[in-house]
């Protein structure tokens, strides 16, 4: 047998580009963009942060690692986002993460809603993959190549990330009474934060093609959800939208307690490295 | 807020049902890692799944996320016919001293060459 295939998990690290290229390339971002690359890092940050609490909980060990790969997948788009606009705001993705305060954060409410039961969590990350598949999509013609060049990462593992939850909510939708039960209270507590996520503001003006704008990605979003919970023999849910604010930093009393255990470490030793 | 922590199932508002069921395991799939086109796919471990679509995806979560693979096999580890261990004796040690089933066993004959 020869060296190459002695293994079947042979290590091969493979290209791609990483958050560290990012943080060492020469960027300025205007104030804008970073903004904008702000609101998406933040986004994944928040929800990874949530996502980490399944490992050891998930149904299965299987299913804490398939969470965990998510939730990682998310840090590493979230540090790409941070890094780039760190650039623009002299500031470190560690100093974005760890030493901003609330009202700093520029995540939708979506990303930081409690992880409830698995049908809960499930329901909230069937939103936000789709959400983020479209949005990666049309970001990968933006006219600013390093947003450009950290969606063409990140669509592909958000894809899976869809394909992932969509399998567990058809699955949760058609098992058993319970866990139907459960997947329609997921969907329901979930659906009022879908609204804000669509919502155009001032900055999406300023930024013109650099920038996606959310309005735009509404149409292709209700089209597939509506049909995988048509196949789920799910109805959308007939709730009214909450309120948004997040993208300026008005925030629910979820994001305090989430940013506290994640900022704890980092601000009670500065620096500190491992 | 009643301590512990701060990110888990603090807004499920669904009530536990009232006699919990005892939940089966899940079965058990045995897993096939192909690292690169031209190999054969390589058995890597096994895991559980409820069903074969699931069992794929974990096995790329658990089998493929340092860049091991391009393709994946999952079969159902009840579906895997094995041999015996017990029986290693009567199965594995009968080749043992048969020296002439390998080619280096016979020396070359004059006048062939490229052998």
């Amino acid at each position: 047998m020869s060296e190459s295939n002695a293994s079947a998990t042979r290590i091969i690290p493979g290209n791609a580009l990483r958050p560290e290229d990012i943080a060492a390339a020469d960027l300025k971002p205007s104030t804008d963009i970073a903004e904008y690359a702000l609101r998406l890092g933040d986004d994944s940050l928040l929800l990874a942060q949530r996502l980490g609490w399944w490992i050891s909980r998930a149904p299965e060990l299987e299913e804490d690692v398939a969470l965990g790969n998510i939730a990682l997948d998310l840090i590493g788009h979230a540090r790409s986002f941070l890094s780039y606009a760190g650039h623009g705001l002299d500031k470190t993705e560690d100093d974005l993460a760890y030493f901003r305060r609330e009202p700093e954060f520029r995540c939708a409410h979506l990303f930081v809603q409690p992880n409830g039961d698995f049908a809960r969590t499930i329901a909230r990350q069937l939103l936000v993959s789709h959400y983020q598949f479209e949005l990666y999509s049309r970001l990968l013609k933006s006219t600013d190549p390093t947003l450009a060049a950290i969606a063409a990462k990140a669509v592909k593992e958000v894809d899976y990330h869809r394909d992932h939850s969509s399998q567990w909510v058809l699955r949760l939708a058609l098992g058993t009474d319970e866990s139907r039960r459960r997947m329609i209270a997921g969907l329901k507590l979930t659906w009022p934060y879908v609204e804000e996520l669509f919502v155009d503001d001032q900055l999406l003006d300023t930024l013109g093609d650099a920038a996606v704008r959310p309005s735009t990605l509404r149409a292709s979003f209700d089209s597939l959800i509506t049909a995988l919970l048509t196949e789920a023999e799910l109805e959308v849910p007939d709730v009214p939208a909450a309120i948004g604010g997040g993208r300026s930093g008005k925030h629910s009393e979820h994001l305090g307690y989430l940013l506290a255990e994640m900022q704890v470490l980092a601000r009670e030793h500065p620096g500190a490295t491992w | 807020m009643t301590g512990g922590s701060t990110t888990g199932d603090d807004g499920s508002t669904a009530p536990a049902p009232e006699t919990p069921q005892k939940r089966q395991p899940w079965p058990l799939w045995e897993v096939f890692v192909r690292s690169s086109r031209g190999l054969s796919h390589v058995h890597a471990g096994s895991l559980h799944a409820p069903d074969a679509q699931m069992a794929v995806r974990n096995a790329r979560d658990l089998y493929t996320r340092r860049n091991e693979g391009v393709s994946l096999w999952v079969v159902p580890a009840s579906s895997m016919i094995t041999s015996d261990p017990d029986a290693k004796g009567q199965f594995f040690e009968s080749p043992q001293g048969k020296d002439y089933r390998h080619a280096t066993y016979y020396t070359k004959s004059d006048g062939v060459k490229h052998l």
